[in-house]
């Protein structure tokens, strides 16, 4: 069933079966383009207010002069992505030091680990922002850094996802290999460090890249704060041309360009450490990334 | 502490919104989301195509854009109005915002869970005669389930906290009282000295709600996943 | 190679974000914060540069203080960011719809006002049945989150209009040119401002019911601040501020006040 998608669940089209779905195909295209059709119409006519069609050309100029992207979409493209990556950067840090301190033989430093991995996996991202967002004037008078708040609270929800992933991932590996390493005379933190994590993380690395298209998606929260990302920036764009709905879709295209790019990055990483995968630990283990730790968390 | 409890009916009114949301959103999204999975592995091409595309195009915009979408296209443009009352009318914009976007999730939970069926239980099925849609109701699809009850619980805790997106269009009660991440927002500007307190309330509050979904779903998964 | 390629993810990132927050942090420069997604008082253009009535304010106050206009340099202050910006430094002034009041005199130090603004209604250019606050019965009313101007018109105007709260002011014009509400509310300059960039289809309903004095934000203690206010006044009278409102208002349909506010030298 894995390799070719679905084709177990029902027979090989015969004549008939062909027929049929040729039929469904054709009612499903005229019904799709009866329905694009008419989004297009009530995109081209306002319902009631004196507002021009969204198709009027002058609200589309806009996005193919150069003005425009270099003054407001190649900035908020480099807003979003300075701040995806140095949160990319840091949640894999903090989620590295979370997992390895839940694992801990250390009770305490478990439990806290544990107690640190649910509390910032249970609290709303948008929440944290704007807590980090708001609390430094309000505590000490000092500096809001939007840029800051959007960066960290990213950090520690993600930080906290990847903490589990990497658990998952160890917890995945044959215990000969802990075994191994204690029989040859490694110390527990030893044992993680040189054996456990680096197979982990490898096996885990789609996993992790899912959770950084996650990341670089929710850095669009950055927008409700006010840090100059490509979401505002959009809307910086409409507050000029009066272009709104042209704009979202724009930037909407964008997102969904940069994101399926680091998809595409992550499954050309998951082929090159399968082929490459040289552990024996690993090989068996690289397709059994728990569906708990890839799509479920990958919101 | 006096603002906590002088705001306290507010805060639990925020809550309950985001709860609503989550729940009608929740029911949109699994069923959305069963029929995407079923689209994706079905005989026919077009709608597996339909499927393929509704996914990667919504798991890839950020959330706050399907939401605002749901109001100035949806809404606005198609002329789609549940409620003459502004708050109803974004209450439910949101909730098919948020169904729409957690669909996409629950399709590729559910499309993952049918990869975990064993092949003869497929193949089973064909030979009896069962036409594709029959193997899928009666016996593909009651396996997946069970096999995805904990990364659904994920995904209805994630569609939980999602909920206070909701804000950018500005969802609240009759009474005009905002969602959490709203209300949390302005008891911090107008009480500044209890930032740590109010957002101590809030994160705990999350903290309450999805902690018992996340135990309940990984002890259903374990009672009843293990059946193969 | 797992070592080297997160050496080289790592170093990826770290460098991204250090050649992003080095860059034009140079101090030769007049900072002044604005804001930059308000029509007619401070904004972005597609070209890069700033207009609006507070930009205008702010060269002529710049060249005043004997800046060269080369050297000044527009940085968005958004309104969260106001007191701090001062009090750290990011920027030496702000002109930026910035009200004086005592809570923000604890902090920052203003000259002006230049302007006395109020709240006031936007609504559709032929739509004569909103007056004021009182005439929202059943209508729809926009502004933006976070603030309190709808909520305050919702308590002491009018309980039966509905309220509808956007993250930014260019929805709620969207929404207002489409139909869908009937009325945008925050400082009557601010809406002209709006009004101007759609002309013939959306006005300033002109009544305004509450005051809020513009200011120039200075750090403070700040030296300059009586410079500041000889300034205001010298625009007062030679009409630099007339025009700073005609050329980025004049066709709003909101008028200039025929007297200039008196500047508070507290």
């Amino acid at each position: 069933m894995k390799s070719a998608s679905g084709s177990v669940l029902y027979d090989v089209p015969g004549p008939r079966a062909r027929a049929r779905n040729m039929v469904l195909n054709v009612i499903g295209a005229v019904l799709i383009a009866a329905a694009g059709w008419y989004v297009y119409d009530k995109f081209a006519q306002d319902p009631k207010g004196p507002q021009t069609s969204q198709w009027d050309p002058e609200k589309w100029k806009p996005f193919l002069e150069g003005d425009t992207w270099d003054n407001f979409l190649l900035p908020g493209i480099e807003g979003t992505l300075k701040a995806a990556a140095l949160a990319a950067v840091l949640a894999m840090a903090f989620g590295t030091l979370c997992a390895v301190g839940r694992m801990s033989t250390i009770r305490p430093v478990a439990w806290i680990a544990a107690a640190v991995i649910e509390f910032f996996r249970a609290v709303p991202l948008l929440i944290m922002m704007i807590f980090l967002w708001l609390a430094p004037t309000k505590l000490f008078g000092a500096d809001a850094n939007v840029f800051l708040a959007v960066v960290l609270a990213l950090m520690f929800y993600n930080g906290a996802v990847i903490a589990e992933v990497i658990r998952a991932g160890v917890q995945a590996l044959p215990r000969g290999q802990r075994e191994a390493g204690a029989a040859i005379g490694l110390t527990n933190a030893q044992v993680m460090r040189l054996i456990l994590l680096p197979q982990a993380l490898r096996a885990m690395l789609p996993a992790i890249v899912a959770q950084l298209v996650v990341l670089l998606k929710d850095s669009a929260l950055g927008y409700i704060i006010g840090y100059a990302e490509l979401l505002r920036q959009g809307n910086n764009i409409a507050t000029n041309n009066g272009n709104l709905v042209p704009a979202l879709l724009v930037i909407a295209a964008i997102f969904i360009v940069m994101n399926l790019a680091l998809t595409g990055l992550a499954n050309w990483i998951e082929r090159r450490t399968r082929r490459r995968g040289r552990t024996a630990a690993t090989v068996g283990h690289a397709d059994v990334v728990p569906p708990a730790a890839g799509t479920g968390a990958a919101l | 502490m006096d603002v906590i409890i002088e705001a306290f009916p507010d805060i639990l009114q925020a809550f309950w919104l985001n709860i609503r949301l989550a729940l009608y959103s929740g029911v949109l999204a699994l069923v959305l989301g069963t029929l995407l999975a079923a689209f994706r592995v079905s005989p026919v091409p077009l709608l597996r195509l339909i499927g393929t595309v509704w996914v990667n195009t919504i798991r890839n915009t950020p959330l706050t854009l399907v939401i605002t979408f749901m109001l100035f296209g949806l809404s606005y443009q198609l002329g789609v109005t549940f409620s003459d009352t502004i708050s109803e009318n974004v209450f439910w914009l949101a909730v098919v915002g948020l169904g729409v976007y957690t669909a996409a999730f629950v399709c590729e939970v559910l499309r993952a869970g049918i990869n975990t069926v064993d092949v003869g239980q497929s193949e089973a099925a064909r030979s009896l005669g069962f036409t594709f849609t029959q193997n899928l109701r009666l016996v593909i699809l009651p396996q997946a389930f069970r096999a995805v009850i904990a990364p659904l619980g994920s995904t209805f805790i994630a569609l939980i906290k999602n909920t206070t997106i909701a804000v950018v269009i500005g969802v609240t009660t009759a009474e005009g009282i905002n969602e959490s991440s709203g209300l949390m927002r302005t008891l911090i500007e107008f009480n500044g000295d209890q930032t740590i307190l109010i957002f101590a309330v809030f994160a705990l509050g999350f903290v309450i709600i999805t902690l018992p979904i996340g135990l309940l779903t990984s002890w259903a998964a374990k009672r009843l996943g293990g059946v193969r | 190679m797992r070592t080297k390629m997160m050496a080289a993810t790592l170093a990826a990132g770290l460098a991204l974000s250090l050649t992003a927050c080095g860059g034009d942090d140079d101090d030769d420069k007049f900072k002044i914060g604005i804001k930059v997604d308000q029509p007619g008082l401070g904004l972005k253009e597609s070209d890069g540069s700033f207009s609006g009535f507070d930009v205008d304010m702010a060269r002529y106050i710049a060249e005043g203080l004997g800046h060269d206009l080369d050297d000044v340099e527009f940085v968005e202050a958004v309104s969260a960011n106001r007191e701090t910006f001062l009090e750290n430094g990011t920027v030496d002034m702000i002109l930026a719809t910035y009200s004086i009041t005592d809570e923000r005199k604890e902090k920052v130090d203003f000259a002006g006002p230049y302007y006395v603004a109020g709240q006031d209604l936007l609504v559709r250019a032929d739509d004569d049945s909103i007056t004021g606050p009182e005439s929202l019965d059943g209508k729809t009313l926009c502004s933006v989150t976070g603030s309190t101007s709808a909520q305050r018109v919702k308590d002491e105007y009018s309980d039966k209009v509905q309220l509808q709260e956007f993250d930014s002011y260019s929805k709620c014009v969207d929404a207002l040119l489409g139909g869908q509400i009937d009325a945008l509310t925050t400082d009557d300059i601010i809406l002209a401002g709006f009004a101007q960039q759609h002309p013939g289809e959306l006005k300033v309903v002109g009544s305004p019911f509450s005051e809020e004095n513009y200011g120039v934000g200075l750090p403070k203690d700040s030296e300059d601040r009586d410079k500041i206010n000889d300034l205001i006044e010298e625009a007062f009278e030679d009409g630099a501020w007339e025009k700073a409102f005609n050329d980025n208002l004049g066709d709003s349909g909101y008028p200039l006040p025929e007297t200039p506010p008196t500047v508070d030298r507290y």
